[in-house]
């Protein structure tokens, strides 16, 4: 038998959630009073104060830094090549994927609202076109499933040499910037830092106690110091210790970002690691499984899959960190905004700027809080 | 252990190359030499003094924005972890929204937005904003009234001994009464009251006050007396604490939210009241669970205070960074640097596994 269905009207859900004891009537009312004297200090600036004229006449700038602009193509190619990735995927999983893809597609679709010129909003009504396209393509062959995996492996070095070209035609990574490095910094580097991390993690765990020591020294050394300390390490000292070795500033800058990550990551894994009864690693064992089957089939699933909020927050905290090269004079997105406002025509317009790179930090840091949400619920975690 | 050994010769034999490349050697005598730039806060300091006391004045900097912020940043954040529980929907949302904002910002775009948007824009020092009790607030910092102790402080302090002696003497005994009652109650409920009462009669009793408050004034053209905050600091301190804040309201709201329902509800069945279900059930049982996150949140905000290089506070590393500009003796001044670091952290966390030890022991 169902409960009784009861309908409850907004005052009753007030007198529920608002002012159901006497203390809540009175912390309610004090909320109340806060929120509406912030709202109308912030929405009276918002509408009447703040100059967002900033914000439309610098949008290339933050979007893609000091790109050239006739090699802007290169861009649109790589986010061609994502497009017809994540629509393939779609089509051919379903669910989750199908969801970030409508996502990634209305990213896109609002972008051809902006006000960019009338050429880049074809570009972002293209971007739609292929998704819905390849989506459309790929669904229902489950066939092709692990040819888009090596696909999607196989992309990030095609990414990065359409982004690059070769030699003098090409763009040269000191002129990459905005949005753009930031998000490739912060791919990259969780590309790289999670598989680093989960071999640190191993070499942790290790029966030999050289590595074990070694490992340990290393991920204790690297948690204990800032990154900004990594960071400079990495533009001072890299060229001290290889002299002969000539690496630009954004590969150096990457290395120290995925190297500092990695020791964080390496922790949170072996967290999970320490989860595991020992009976599966003796099960899988006694099933004949070799040292790399065990942990490839048997362990790194069920201890990976119990540190998902933890690694995604490592994921997201990485995101954020890729701020910090600002400070070293790459121009990521923060180096734009410092940029922007050291620009005479903008002066004074700090709290504009900052608030709108602030609202792109959040949206990226936020979807990846959700989507973590929404893995572990279609894996089930925690549920036994 | 020998592809190790390995690795590090090559890097140290690169290194005396790249190093003679540089035309230096390797050797900590800079650090007697006169360091010639000047540190705008800290102790007492001169640009004619060596580099050692430089970079001594760097470390009691960041020790300080780090002290006051973990200060801070844990008030904020057991305010809104507990907020974040709330049966008020406003104040549970009010909670939810400051957690998601300010975690999901990089640290640094919100310590520049509070230095070059917030704390600079702040009225020149005519039009300073002045708040209760002798605060003033404008672009050239923060001034505080500051406590001076005067003749009348050890007569209070000798109040302060006694009411002490007194505490401990009624805690005992309250103990003992509750151990042989065999029941559950707050042991300091008779040395709490009695300790305040004769710090308070001590303070009116004493011929003097103990303290005289040292009130900014206005003279000229800047305040005197009282303590300064300067922007650099202020901005830092509270990006550092709000920041930290919000991820702390996350570890205190999982870790009372991980006591089970039933525990609650077992407690009140057994006929305790709600302040003592806290205090005798829920808080043992989140405490443990809270401390080791909360330590890797304190000795996070320590290495993130070193993110004021960007806004020109002079903290160990950006004095360090001075050092180093200065001098081109990278090497040392970076190992130096890291050492510091690392030993903040180390000692941090071993005294937070001493207390989390120590709780875990009582608690059960």
């Amino acid at each position: 038998m169902k409960p009784p269905a009861h309908t409850k009207g907004p005052a009753r859900w007030m007198k529920d959630n608002l002012f159901n004891t006497w203390y809540n009537v009175l912390l309610s009312c004090l909320a109340f009073i806060c929120l509406f004297f912030i709202f109308k200090t912030l929405l009276t600036w918002a509408f009447t104060e703040a100059k967002w004229g900033v914000i439309p006449a610098n949008l290339q700038l933050f979007a893609v830094g000091t790109y050239p602009r006739e090699q802007i193509w290169r861009v649109w190619s790589v986010i061609y090549i994502l497009c017809v990735f994540v629509g393939l995927s779609a089509g051919i999983w379903g669910g989750l994927v199908l969801r970030f893809a409508v996502m990634f597609g209305g990213i896109w679709f609002i972008g051809a609202f902006l006000p960019f010129g009338f050429s880049t909003r074809g570009w972002f009504l293209g971007a739609v076109a292929i998704i819905a396209a390849s989506f459309f393509l790929g669904r229902g062959r489950t066939g092709l499933r692990p040819w888009i995996l090596g696909g999607w492996l196989l992309s990030f070095p095609l990414i990065m040499i359409v982004l690059r070209g070769f030699g003098e035609s090409g763009v040269h990574t000191s002129n990459w910037g905005g949005l753009l490095l930031t998000l490739i910094l912060a791919v990259v580097g969780i590309v790289v830092s999670f598989p680093l991390g989960v071999f640190l993690a191993l070499c942790r765990q290790s029966n030999l106690p050289a590595i074990r020591w070694v490992s340990t020294a290393y991920i204790e050394m690297v948690r204990g110091v800032p990154l900004i300390t990594i960071l400079f390490m990495g533009n001072i000292l890299i060229p001290i210790f290889m002299p002969g070795l000539d690496i630009n500033q954004v590969l150096r800058m990457e290395l120290a970002i995925t190297f500092f990550s990695a020791a964080y990551m390496a922790e949170n894994v072996r967290g999970g690691l320490q989860g595991i009864p020992r009976g599966q690693h003796e099960a899988a064992q006694a099933i004949g499984l070799n040292y790399v089957q065990t942990m490839l089939f048997i362990v790194l699933p069920q201890a990976l899959r119990s540190v998902i909020p933890a690694i995604v927050g490592q994921f997201i905290a990485l995101f954020k960190d890729t701020s910090l090269v600002a400070i070293i004079g790459l121009i990521d997105l923060l180096g734009v905004a410092r940029s922007v406002i050291a620009n005479r025509d903008w002066f004074g317009l700090q709290a504009e700027v900052y608030l709108f790179a602030a609202i792109i930090y959040f949206v990226f840091s936020y979807s990846m809080s959700y989507g973590s949400q929404e893995i572990e619920t279609a894996l089930g975690v925690g549920e036994h | 252990m020998l592809g190790v050994i390995l690795l590090l010769v090559i890097l140290y034999t690169n290194m005396l190359k790249g190093l003679r490349g540089l035309g230096l050697t390797l050797n900590l005598d800079f650090l007697q030499d006169e360091a010639g730039f000047d540190i705008s806060e800290g102790i007492p300091y001169e640009p004619s003094d060596v580099y050692l006391k430089a970079f001594w004045v760097g470390i009691l900097n960041t020790l300080k924005v780090s002290i006051i912020g973990i200060v801070c940043a844990t008030l904020l954040g057991l305010l809104f972890g507990i907020a974040r529980l709330s049966s008020n929907w406003l104040i549970r949302t009010i909670a939810t929204a400051y957690v998601e904002c300010f975690r999901n910002v990089p640290l640094l775009l919100q310590i520049l937005f509070w230095y070059t948007a917030v704390v600079s824009q702040l009225p020149r020092v005519r039009e300073s904003i002045a708040l209760f009790g002798g605060v003033f607030i404008n672009n050239r910092g923060i001034y505080l009234p500051s406590p001076e102790p005067t003749a009348g402080l050890r007569i209070w302090l000798g109040f302060l001994g006694a009411g002490l002696l007194l505490a401990v003497v009624l805690y005992v005994v309250r103990w003992r009464k509750l151990r042989q009652l065999d029941r559950p109650g707050f042991r300091a409920k008779w040395a709490l009251p009695a300790f305040l009462i004769v710090a308070l009669c001590g303070w009116f009793l004493t011929p003097s006050r103990p303290f005289t408050l040292d009130l900014p004034v206005l003279q000229g053209f800047n305040f005197r007396g009282g303590m300064r905050f300067s922007p650099e600091f202020s901005a830092l301190l509270i990006a550092l604490s709000v920041y930290t804040g919000a991820f702390i309201a996350e570890i205190v709201r999982s870790g009372i939210q991980s006591v089970v329902k039933g525990q609650r509800e077992a407690a009140r069945a057994i006929g305790l009241k709600e302040s003592q279900t806290l205090r005798l059930i829920v808080l043992p049982q989140s405490i443990p669970i809270i401390v080791p996150p909360l330590t890797s949140q304190y000795l996070n905000l320590t290495k993130n205070s070193s993110l004021a290089v960007a806004i020109g506070f002079p903290d160990l590393f950006s004095v360090g960074n001075t050092m180093m500009t200065q001098t081109g003796q990278s090497i040392p001044v970076f190992a130096m640097i890291m050492a510091s670091y690392l030993v903040m952290s180390l000692t941090t966390s071993a005294a937070m596994n001493w207390y989390n030890r120590w709780i875990t022991r009582v608690g059960r």
